[in-house]
């Protein structure tokens, strides 16, 4: 790609398709947000929004600072400085935790890390977050029934031999993303954060993964889609955001560009050959 | 077929209770002079509460993915509070007190120093275990204390009483089975259980979902500590004694009795009930043994095979093989019928 080209894509521009950015605010808005462990820093100075219809591809090599910025959405540590707007309500990092952001309404489906293998459906659509008496008890058969609802209605689990009782090490890992992306849009998330949700899955399993990422769109709810993979991302995002060494260095709506050139524009960062001040 | 083999396997700790009615039956015909009778039952009843207390405890802390090694020295040393208070005070009662909250105390110091200073469980426990068990040592002087006069209290009746008249059945084996159905309750009903079989599970899981992986470890070790002290409480009083190493011989056998019952050391899923046979069973092997007059130096072997035979069929009848097994047995009986 040429030098012409890549000054095409506006640094930080709120292009958003399908979004109802200008009426309703954006769902997700990180102003100058920063991250040091010690001497790195992880991120500077990023500045990210998200639509409230809207899929963004977040895309970068591996230690771009894409995890980093996952952690500070999702409450596992707080940003170093800078501001987080959640549906334009701004984030008080010192008191933001995994269970505020669930009530925030975002939610996160991760590679690996969403579900536990050896525990039954029920149990993991609903850990963390039990329906319980005051005491305590977990009310089983209404968390069965929810469940099962999920399954068939929001996800469409009408195969044979799945059932609320099947335990997750016996699902395929499509079907295991499917779980986890089916109980983030039961928890009436805003935004739903899929962290590489198809690294090691056959291209099979990817296409179930897709399928359901497009019931988030339709759902009318958010979504950061975060991959180094083009071809997954290209398919679902409306609008890709590039990371490269802890910087946002483009925002391109998906109309603005080919998948070719995106994998281009891509490469060149990967062989450090967007060094120069821009 | 297939849906009542389905739904058999879903009776929890089953295969380990079939061990257990075998294990009887076998004994049933080598001795039948003890084993028709009921009064080795009520032995049985008597010795092994104390034990299945503290394989219960156990149990959630494997299936957090944990091991606790301390609790022998926690028997010892709730023990000796029981003892000393009941000793200085003639209060039982205060001595369970404080013997409930000694064991809790270990425990605490053993959660804090596992899940905030990040000691592995194993170590951290195994120092515990000598250290409380020295200090028991040490503040007793090494010497065991004669309960005078506890055999009087209420509490004594209340806790390790005989009831129903001649028959005799001993009251600490309805404290262990209350135990028991709390712990299954606390396990599978309770959100705490569920937090502790998705720490077990993968810990990085449960935080991401929310779950206090700390807390639940602080307070899944002090439970262990609480149990260990009222396991003590039963023993001491059962007893009338109070000895510096009482505690001593239930290491292996507590372990051995989790084990057998099918709760998997790798941690994520834990069976009351099939601990609960389990402590039965390891309970019962050197009484049946030695009555079946093979002499008790075979008493540990025995406990052996007995041990691989239910690990064994945890595995072949575990997790829906069982319908598997019923396939083959039918495919095999077909086979049979042709020929």
């Amino acid at each position: 790609m040429t030098e012409d080209a890549a000054n095409r894509f506006s640094i930080d521009a709120p292009a958003s398709r399908g979004g109802e950015v200008g009426t309703s605010g954006c769902a997700l808005r990180m102003v100058d947000i920063q991250k040091r462990f010690g001497l790195v820093r992880a991120l500077r100075d990023v500045n990210l929004e998200v639509g409230t219809n809207e899929i963004v591809g977040l895309l970068g090599d591996n230690g771009a600072g894409k995890s980093t910025i996952v952690k500070i959405l999702t409450g596992v540590y707080p940003a170093s400085a800078g501001e987080l707007y959640v549906a334009d309500r701004q984030v008080n990092f010192r008191s933001y935790d995994v269970q505020t952001a669930h009530r925030y309404g975002i939610e996160t489906v991760y590679q690996d890390k969403s579900l536990g293998d050896k525990q039954v459906l029920w149990r993991n659509f609903f850990v963390g977050r039990e329906i319980t008496n005051r005491f305590g008890f977990i009310d089983v058969k209404k968390e069965r029934e929810i469940a099962s609802e999920i399954m068939v209605n929001t996800i469409g689990f009408r195969g044979e031999g799945i059932t609320v009782d099947s335990t997750v090490s016996d699902l395929s890992g499509g079907e295991r993303q499917g779980v986890a992306i089916g109980r983030a849009m039961h928890f009436d998330a805003q935004l739903i954060i899929l962290d590489e949700p198809t690294v090691a899955l056959s291209l099979k399993e990817v296409r179930k993964v897709l399928d359901f990422v497009h019931k988030i769109k339709d759902a009318g709810k958010a979504c950061v889609y975060i991959s180094h993979d083009l071809t997954d991302v290209y398919e679902i995002a409306d609008r890709f955001v590039i990371l490269d060494r802890g910087e946002v260095v483009a925002s391109i709506a998906k109309s603005a560009v080919r998948k070719s050139e995106l994998g281009d524009f891509m490469l060149d960062y990967a062989h450090g050959r967007k060094d120069a001040p821009r | 077929m297939r849906s009542v083999w389905a739904n058999v396997r879903k009776i929890e700790g089953l295969p380990i209770a079939a061990v257990l009615v075998t294990l009887y039956g076998i004994f049933m015909i080598t001795s039948p002079e003890v084993f028709m009778g009921h009064r080795i039952y009520m032995s049985f009843l008597q010795t092994v509460p104390p034990m299945l207390v503290l394989a219960l405890g156990l149990t959630l802390v494997i299936t957090a993915g944990e091991i606790d090694l301390s609790f022998p020295a926690v028997v010892a040393f709730s023990g000796l509070l029981y003892a000393w208070i009941f000793l200085h005070t003639g209060s039982p009662l205060l001595g369970l007190v404080a013997a409930l909250a000694g064991g809790a105390l270990v425990g605490f110091v053993n959660g804090i120093l596992i899940a905030k200073i990040g000691v592995p469980s194993i170590m951290a426990t195994l120092a515990a275990q000598f250290f409380w068990a020295g200090l028991t040592v040490l503040l007793a002087g090494g010497k065991s204390w004669n309960l005078t006069g506890i055999e009087n209290e209420r509490l004594h009746t209340l806790l390790v009483g005989r009831l129903f008249g001649s028959l005799a059945v001993p009251a600490q084996a309805f404290w262990a089975l209350g135990v028991a159905v709390v712990c299954w309750f606390i396990l599978n009903r309770h959100k705490f259980g569920e937090a502790i079989m998705f720490v077990g599970d993968n810990p990085n899981v449960a935080r991401v979902m929310g779950i206090n992986v700390e807390r639940t470890k602080i307070k899944l070790f002090t439970l262990n500590g609480l149990l260990g002290g009222f396991a003590a409480v039963l023993l001491t009083t059962e007893m009338n004694t109070f000895w510096t190493t009482q505690g001593e011989g239930y290491m292996l056998a507590v372990m051995a009795a989790v084990f057998i019952g099918g709760t998997s050391i790798a941690g994520g899923k834990g069976l009351v009930v099939g601990t609960f046979f389990g402590a039965y069973i390891i309970g019962s092997l050197e009484a049946g043994v030695v009555a079946t007059g093979i002499g008790g130096y075979w008493t540990q072997l025995v406990t052996g095979l007995v041990m691989a035979a239910s690990v064994v069929l945890n595995i072949v009848i575990g997790d829906g093989r069982l319908a598997a097994v019923a396939d083959r047995v039918r495919h095999w009986s077909t086979l049979t019928q042709e020929n």
